[in-house]
């Protein structure tokens, strides 16, 4: 039975992993290399590593990290962060990451899902989409780092991504983000309910309650969170055995060395 | 040696790690001298079918690796990389494969949400050598949209449940196919490589 993901989420700025609230205060917490290593042995089931600031003087660096982790880990990892092209997403992929993820220029130009899509197949592209609440059970796309609103809402956009192409769809709540209070489950829900797309709950993570709330059929596939990672607050072998016990389905043989 | 064929196939260098991790050497080629001087030989494959024939094609690899396949050269198929060892896909029209394999491709059920994205546990069908120190229920990651049905089943090793059961791990003979990817599924994974690297000593 396919299990449902825990996924370590690592902002990368200038090499080193950082962890804002509401996507400010920005703190640095450690190198993105030792946090990898550590949440592969934890028994994560797959890492996103972002590039918040992704200039391009900055790009190489990015890669380089990109490579070092691959090389260090045996699970998948997704990268984000200032992808724009076709030849961008490329460039990850030949440095070793599984998957791209997509945001703000899917939004500027949503051609780039389809060409990517087609030219490495959906299963590696992953349109993450900052979703800020606009009404009840209405959610609006934000762009750039959630500074900006686009004029789409969330439920169109996961669906026209799907058609475009996209293999999975992340949804950011940034409502819910950094506050711990847990994930935006009728944000996740309204999205399941119209995409067959796998789902991936980010933003709002505070408990082990959370995850195995979001983790339930219908709602979410995956769960990310960040900073409760992190600083220890939720250790990962932990969550799995009480997501486990409570009937929901998780990757449990950790036989990490 | 391993021949790893690079014809552009998504993420091989995580494949290189993992071998290397495993003391096993390896190098990217679509040299056919080095195809044939190698000891064994990997097909990696992420991305869609027509594109990987055509590429292989193009590069002039299709009959070398069937070749190679033919005269008992331990060959591992990868994702699409196994799907390419069967007769036909149906992805997205109707392609030609190598055919080292009987069956074809198909997509993966509508009744779940497709790409199979994530780790699926394995059932065990038969016995093998490379199936060695692999405990019951192993999860292992997959990331497919396509899957291989109509297949000879003596040739399944585990399978896998998803809208269906999967061929997640054939062998027939030198012949050998994982739909998910080793080198991304942890400690399990880099066992099963290590297996199939002791097919070659």
């Amino acid at each position: 039975m396919l299990a449902k993901r825990i996924v370590p989420c690592l902002d990368v700025d200038k090499g080193r992993v950082v962890k804002g609230k509401k996507f400010q205060n920005i703190q640095d917490v450690a190198h993105p290399v030792d946090l990898a290593k550590k949440y592969n042995q934890d028994g994560a089931d797959e890492l996103v590593f972002y590039d918040i600031t992704a200039s391009n003087e900055e790009r190489n660096i990015f890669l380089d990290m990109v490579e070092s982790v691959a090389a260090e880990i045996a699970i998948p990892f997704t990268v984000g962060g200032g992808i724009r092209t076709v030849e961008d997403i490329h460039q990850v992929l030949r440095a070793g990451a599984d998957k791209v993820s997509i945001n703000s220029a899917a939004v500027k130009n949503p051609l780039v899902i389809k060409e990517a899509a087609l030219r490495f197949g959906s299963q590696c592209i992953v349109l993450s989409i900052d979703a800020k609440q606009a009404a009840n059970n209405r959610w609006g796309v934000y762009i750039n780092g959630g500074r900006q609103q686009s004029n789409l809402d969330v439920v169109d956009w996961a669906k026209q991504g799907e058609a475009l192409g996209a293999g999975e769809i992340v949804l950011n709540a940034i409502n819910t983000d950094g506050e711990k209070n847990g994930y935006d489950l009728a944000l996740m829900q309204s999205v399941a309910a119209e995409v067959n797309l796998p789902i991936v709950a980010s933003g709002g993570a505070g408990t082990t309650q959370h995850f195995a709330e979001v983790l339930q059929d219908g709602i979410a596939d995956a769960a990310l969170a960040a900073s409760v990672f992190h600083y220890g607050e939720i250790s990962i072998p932990e969550l799995k055995t009480e997501l486990y016990q409570s009937g929901i389905e998780v990757r449990r043989d950790l036989q990490w060395k | 040696m391993i021949a790893i064929i690079d014809y552009g196939a998504g993420n091989i260098k995580s494949l290189q790690f993992a071998l290397t991790k495993k003391g096993m050497e390896s190098y990217l080629t679509t040299d056919p001298n080095e195809i044939a001087n190698s000891d064994a030989i990997i097909l990696p494959g992420v991305g869609a079918f027509q594109d990987a024939m055509k590429t292989l094609d193009q590069k002039g690899l299709i009959d070398i690796l069937k070749h190679e396949a033919n005269n008992g050269k331990p060959i591992l198929g990868i994702c699409l990389g196994m799907q390419l060892f069967y007769e036909t896909s149906e992805e997205d029209g109707e392609w030609e494969g190598f055919g080292l394999l009987e069956g074809k491709v198909s997509r993966i059920s509508n009744s779940v949400k497709v790409p199979h994205i994530g780790w699926n546990n394995l059932t065990t069908h038969r016995n093998s050598a490379l199936y060695k120190d692999i405990p019951d229920d192993a999860y292992v990651y997959f990331v497919h949209s396509y899957a291989v049905t109509a297949f000879q089943h003596n040739s399944l090793i585990a399978s896998s449940t998803y809208g269906g059961m999967i061929p997640a791990f054939v062998q027939q003979d030198n012949i050998i196919g994982m739909q998910f990817h080793p080198e991304k599924s942890g400690d399990i994974g880099l066992q099963l490589l290590e297996n199939f690297g002791e097919m070659i000593r």
